[in-house]
């Protein structure tokens, strides 16, 4: 299949943050039936990221506060050559804390010739007292513009949906100039607390919320930012089997993420997923094209109202 | 009280704490935990850290973690006095494949002993045993099990002077003269570089083996990546690995990750994991 003129061999797409720290486990990603692989995000300066405890599963989904850690993108030279012989699709994540340092991390990982740039803007923003960039339109505007200036790929804009109207943060990014949208990051922040320490247990205390337990959550947002923006959007957000992917599809989805997912069912999800999805359209004898945003048809009650 | 499982960690009472040397101390808790031998768990000391260590100790009714005051961590965990709560997740990992057999060697070296030794509590009696460590002070363990051990030491302060692949080597070339049957595995491990020498040893004499490796460590349940050694996800496909899988790992005894991601030469690396 084509996305943004890029051959995939399947619409799955593996999450950011998610194993993906070295060119060997993202082609094994890829090798287990996983499209498009993406990479850990790549910050502006190297960070260790939190103390532990920094991901704890909670049974239906898992909370994590692992704080970004990154070599830094001007020190990653081995891990950039290793990926220059790549026989894979590659999407480069990458963050900063001002739009200035988006910009520094995009004009050199542009350089690199990942095949997508994706740029996640659920971080804090040092200018603005560290309100989170894809929060307000805004900011999430400039900082998507910033970088459309310096890259020569295709660009998807990363959205959080702790955003008051994601539809909007999402029109605000089409408008400039991103190419795709990746719904969602982790959901929340939560908190969960042990009683017999008395202390919450991630030791940043609170974390974001991935896993089945923010499919909903997920759904809703790529329900609302496929009827806002006419470019095609990775939904993403608790999926771990085929049919929780055609959801995401009839919700509006082009390509569907998973990244908690290979917590619960290995690093052949990908392969099982696509199966169980195939499987699904064969026995509805349909396609992907024909169920993309299939949940946006206006139903009868709606119809017999108006 | 809630079992103790991969997700949210469980605070246990520390029930016993063993000092064994200067250097290290082994702390027991009443707690039946299911677990294989090379399996390890997510301990947590509120307000500190979590670590992942190795069961060292283990029966139905109470298991033991043996931990080497080094950094600050691990000086806080052998600080801890009985009725210390802790916090644990897991077990992790695959652990060890345990054959029957008494052509079997396993080689320790220094607290490499502490994965090892519930091992040995399951394999025949009549095995190959070799233990080796700096100095006669960082032999684990040494009257804990009823199996002839043989020692060597960095600094010849106990057994042989010199390196537990000399006694390895002697014991493989032995049998071929004595026409005794050949090891039909090895267990190991130790430093990565010790495990190194016994895999390429190993190799070179066609014997299978298992190693368990260490890696900076998150998540324990194969999604963070933290821990990744080439292809190998360390805390889910390992920390055991077998011949079969070593040979594919051109990282293996070469990069590790530290915290930030960054790959660097295992040197490096254990000079950061030695403060931390
Ligand atoms: C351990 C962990 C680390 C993550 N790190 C990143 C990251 O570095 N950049 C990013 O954009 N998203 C990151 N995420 C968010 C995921 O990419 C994804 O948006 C979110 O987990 C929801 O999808 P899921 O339910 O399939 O996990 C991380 C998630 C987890 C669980
Ligand atoms: S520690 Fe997270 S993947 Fe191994």
């Amino acid at each position: 299949m084509k996305f943004l003129g890029k051959n995939l061999n399947n619409p799955l797409v593996l999450a950011s943050g998610v194993l993906g720290n070295n060119k060997e486990i993202l082609e094994r990603v890829h090798k287990n039936g996983c499209g498009l692989v993406t990479m850990k995000s790549i910050g502006p300066a190297p960070r260790d990221g939190h103390k532990n405890p920094t991901v704890i599963d909670l049974g239906h989904g898992m909370i994590n506060a692992v704080g970004l850690p990154t070599p830094g993108y001007a020190h990653m030279e081995e891990e950039w050559k290793a990926l220059e012989k790549r026989n894979f699709p590659l999407n480069a994540s990458i963050y900063g804390g001002s739009v200035k340092e988006y910009q520094a991390v995009a004009q050199f990982v542009t350089a690199k010739n990942p095949d997508f740039i994706e740029i996640n803007i659920s971080c804090p923003n040092s200018e603005e007292h560290g309100m989170i960039f894809g929060v307000n339109e805004k900011s999430a505007f400039d900082v998507v513009a910033a970088v459309k200036k310096v890259i020569d790929q295709p660009l998807i804009a990363k959205l959080t949906p702790q955003a008051p109207d994601i539809a909007k943060i999402a029109k605000a990014c089409e408008d400039a100039g991103a190419d795709a949208i990746c719904a969602i990051n982790t959901a929340g922040p939560g908190m969960v607390i042990d009683i017999e320490a008395q202390m919450p247990i991630l030791a940043f205390k609170k974390g974001g919320l991935s896993g089945p337990m923010i499919k909903p959550i997920a759904i809703r947002c790529v329900y609302d930012i496929y009827k806002a923006v006419s470019i095609p959007i990775i939904g993403l957000g608790g999926v771990t089997t085929g049919e929780d992917a055609v959801e995401m599809i009839m919700a509006g989805a082009s390509l569907v993420g998973i990244g908690s997912g290979v917590r619960y069912r290995g690093i052949n999800i990908f392969n099982q997923v696509n199966q169980e999805l195939n499987s699904w359209l064969t026995t509805h004898g349909t396609t992907l094209d024909k169920i993309r945003g299939a949940a946006h048809k206006t139903n009868c009650f709606q119809e017999s109202a108006q | 009280m809630k079992p103790v499982t991969d997700q949210t960690p469980i605070m246990l009472k520390l029930a016993h704490k063993r000092i064994d040397s200067a250097n290290f101390a082994t702390l027991f808790f009443d707690y039946s935990l299911d677990f294989k031998p090379g399996q390890f768990v997510m301990i947590w000391i509120p307000g500190m850290d979590e670590k992942p260590y190795t069961i060292s100790h283990h029966n139905k009714s109470r298991f033991g973690i043996t931990i080497e005051a080094k950094g600050l961590f691990s000086k806080k965990a052998v600080a801890m006095e009985e009725g210390d709560l802790m916090g644990f997740r897991g077990p992790f990992g695959n652990g060890f494949h345990t054959i029957s057999s008494s052509n079997i060697a396993v080689v320790a070296g220094g607290c490499g002993m502490a994965p090892l030794a519930p091992l040995v509590e399951t394999l025949d009696r009549d095995i190959i045993f070799i233990h080796g460590a700096r100095s006669k002070e960082f032999l684990l363990y040494r009257h804990r099990f009823d199996i002839q051990r043989q020692i060597c030491t960095d600094d010849g302060s106990q057994g042989h002077k010199g390196f537990v692949t000399d006694l390895l080597e002697k014991e493989i070339i032995n049998r071929k003269k004595t026409d005794k049957q050949p090891l039909e595995m090895v267990y190991t491990c130790g430093p990565e570089i010790m495990m190194h020498r016994v895999f390429l040893l190993c190799e070179s004499f066609d014997i299978p083996c298992q190693v368990s490796l260490e890696r900076y460590m998150r998540c324990g349940f194969g999604v963070c990546g933290a821990c990744v050694c080439g292809e190998q996800v360390v805390c889910k496909d390992g920390p055991v690995f077998d011949s079969k899988r070593l040979r594919t790992m051109d990282d293996f005894n070469k990069i590790a990750l530290l915290k930030s991601g960054k790959p660097v030469n295992m040197d490096q690396y254990f000079s950061w994991r030695c403060q931390s």
